[in-house]
């Protein structure tokens, strides 16, 4: 993993802590965000708007088809940056 | 009603979809609408529900009304449901007022089809806008694409149709779909303030300004109408409906 995707999946697990009130040491690159956030779809959506609007990208959602762990989420997000 | 702007607020769980209970009191809305339009000049439409402003149609519903009734009957239920959303939207289509969709969260489907009939849409940023229709086997059915081929240049219509993604209001707004885009929580407050705008012209001169501007495209949708009647009839509808309905997939807002 790069400087730059560690950089991403530090974010996104900061905004992610904070957002849906966890604290950020429990959060890990490989946690599924569905179990560890305890999210449904719809704040899945919710989580990809904020993570658009906060690295200025546009991720499609079939892009997160089956993605359910942070590190793979800052990989998507990192090859749109 | 207040200050010659009228609000619809959507709220029915889990989150505004359009059955037949909604449609009924859409039906209504519009029905008291030419009483209305004389003592105002704007209409916005919004949701009090905090999960968004409309997921689009009750697919629950669809299903299990087909699934209890014979194909042709079911046929014909869906064909009678959608003249009835189509005669609902091309009202507020038409309506004189000018109109301003109000949206936050996820729109979809029937919620953006809604959307589209308003004049303008502030949507504030945590908005969602997708036509997911495709992997139901199904295309938009309540004048989704004949009014997004409208407003928008044809390459737009197909990358949303054909690819089923969600966007968010900056992507939207780039496209020429969203008029403003606001911060979490302020769509209806600014909806507010542009409808008070709207009050300080005359409102003869808009709404003729707004008939100029904006056809309504009959004739395409019409054809929506048969195209989707004939999507309909075939079994992977069906399957598609009953894997949404029946899905424990924790994305099934993810097309």
């Amino acid at each position: 993993m790069t400087q730059a995707t560690d950089q991403t999946l530090d974010q996104i697990l900061t905004l992610a802590a904070t957002h849906f009130k966890v604290p950020r040491e429990k959060l890990t690159p490989d946690d599924d965000f569905f179990k560890t956030l305890r999210i449904d779809s719809l704040q899945a959506l919710d989580l990809l708007t904020r993570l658009e609007n906060h690295f200025h990208v546009e991720l499609p959602d079939y892009e997160l088809q089956g993605v359910s762990d942070f590190r793979t989420l800052a990989s998507r997000i990192q090859a749109r940056l | 009603m207040k200050d010659g702007v009228i609000e619809l607020a959507l709220n029915r769980e889990p989150c505004n979809e359009i059955g037949s209970l909604a449609l009924e009191e859409l039906e209504s809305f519009v029905r008291a609408l030419p009483e209305l339009e004389r003592e105002s000049h704007a209409l916005i439409v919004y949701s009090s529900l905090k999960c968004g402003f409309c997921a689009g149609a009750d697919l629950r519903e669809l299903y299990l009304r087909s699934q209890e009734m014979e194909p042709a009957t079911a046929a014909k239920g869906v064909r009678d449901f959608l003249e009835r959303i189509h005669h609902v939207m091309n009202t507020l289509d038409a309506s004189p007022l000018t109109t301003i969709a109000a949206v936050q969260g996820v729109c979809f489907g029937g919620g953006f089809e809604l959307a589209l009939v308003c004049d303008l849409i502030v949507a504030d940023k945590m908005a969602r806008f997708c036509f997911p229709e495709l992997r139901l086997g199904l295309i938009p059915g309540f004048g989704g694409i004949p009014r997004l081929k409208r407003d928008l240049g044809n390459a737009v219509v197909r990358d949303l149709l054909l690819t089923g993604r969600s966007i968010n209001p900056s992507k939207a707004q780039a496209v020429g779909l969203v008029s403003q885009v606001v911060a979490e929580g302020e769509a209806l407050r600014v909806a507010r303030a542009t409808a008070g705008q709207l009050g300080k012209f005359d409102r003869a001169t808009a709404a003729a300004a707004k008939q100029f501007i904006k056809p309504i495209p009959y004739e395409e949708l019409r054809r929506e109408i048969d195209i989707f009647c004939e999507l309909f009839s075939k079994s992977a509808v069906e399957a598609g409906l009953r894997k949404f309905v029946e899905s424990t997939d924790a994305q099934p807002y993810l097309p």
